[in-house]
């Protein structure tokens, strides 16, 4: 049987990696938001596998409502990032340094 | 070794061999598929885990919308993607220790020590007549109603703000104005009478 502990361990690697791809990827805001998407999956199968183990449906609908915020989260980023491509035409994030912060 | 804990493995496998895709391919593109991947994946094992309602979810709202607007993005931009991909190397040695030893730190956690199957047995599988659909809309609709218009509340705001920050006016296209044509008055703006020689 699958056990919990194998779900929390995926989730692990999972946000590990994801974690990676922002360090490597550091200047291409599309794959950083990619990455961003990656770990909020991970984030969501722990809910899932305690939501299963516990026999509780809260972790589900707390899911749910991750999902949501993180389809209104791409929406606006990549709107974002369509505005900032067509100002400075690149999304290098070294070249957005206007704020000079 | 169960057929359940089989798939578990084999979408396991498949899911970070997608990820590590998703961080590595050189080509944007790729990586927007390597995702969807990903998400299919682990719709397959949040099936697994008796989410039947957010698997399905997860593919229709995140491969059928999201990613298909990631795709769009990434392929209406031009990306200079050689600029964007120097210092790959450079980083990589500080973004595998970092990793490593955050995944390390979750599993002292995590590990079957803690979290397996003698101290979280396996749950006895649903009915057959259980549906996860109502579980969640019976809780959705009643305990959970007012963070539920909350979400709603977030998905107009990111509706509104992604027309507002992406649409742009142009100063050349013709429009009408409403508020103008509520103000036209019956009689001379209306109709007006041109007096002119009758033509033979």
């Amino acid at each position: 049987m699958i056990a919990l502990s194998d779900y929390l361990i995926l989730g692990a690697i999972l946000f590990s990696i994801s974690l990676a791809g922002i360090f490597l990827n550091r200047k291409n805001v599309i794959i950083l938001l990619m990455c961003i998407e990656l770990m909020l999956l991970a984030v969501n199968m722990n809910f899932i596998a305690f939501s299963h183990f516990h026999g509780d449906t809260i972790g589900q609908v707390f899911v749910f409502f991750i999902l949501t915020v993180a389809a209104a989260e791409a929406a606006i980023g990549l709107a974002i990032l369509v505005v900032l491509f067509r100002n400075r035409l690149t999304i290098n994030v070294e070249d957005i340094d206007t704020l000079k912060g | 070794m169960t057929f359940e804990l089989f798939v578990f493995y084999l979408f396991s496998f498949i899911l970070v061999a997608a990820a590590l895709m998703v961080i590595t391919r050189r080509n944007p593109v790729h990586s927007a598929l390597f995702l969807v991947l990903a998400f299919f994946t682990s719709a397959g094992i949040w099936l697994l885990a008796e989410a039947e309602f957010l698997a399905i979810v997860l593919v229709l709202v995140y491969v059928g919308a999201v990613m298909v607007l990631f795709l769009f993005v990434v392929m209406m931009l031009d990306i200079d993607v050689a600029t964007l991909r120097a210092g790959f190397i450079n980083y990589l040695p500080v973004a595998l220790m970092v990793a490593v030893v955050m995944a390390l730190e979750i599993f002292v956690i995590v590990g079957p020590g803690n979290f397996g199957l003698d101290v979280y047995p396996s749950p006895p599988p649903l009915p057959t007549d259980y549906s996860n659909t109502e579980a969640l809309g019976s809780v959705l609709y009643t305990v959970y109603m007012y963070p539920f218009e909350i979400a709603a509340v977030i998905l107009l705001v990111a509706i509104i703000a992604a027309i507002g920050l992406a649409n742009r006016t142009r100063s050349d296209s013709k429009y009408q104005d409403p508020s103008l044509q509520v103000k036209v008055r019956k009689g001379p703006d209306r109709i007006q009478v041109v007096k002119m020689e009758a033509e033979d």
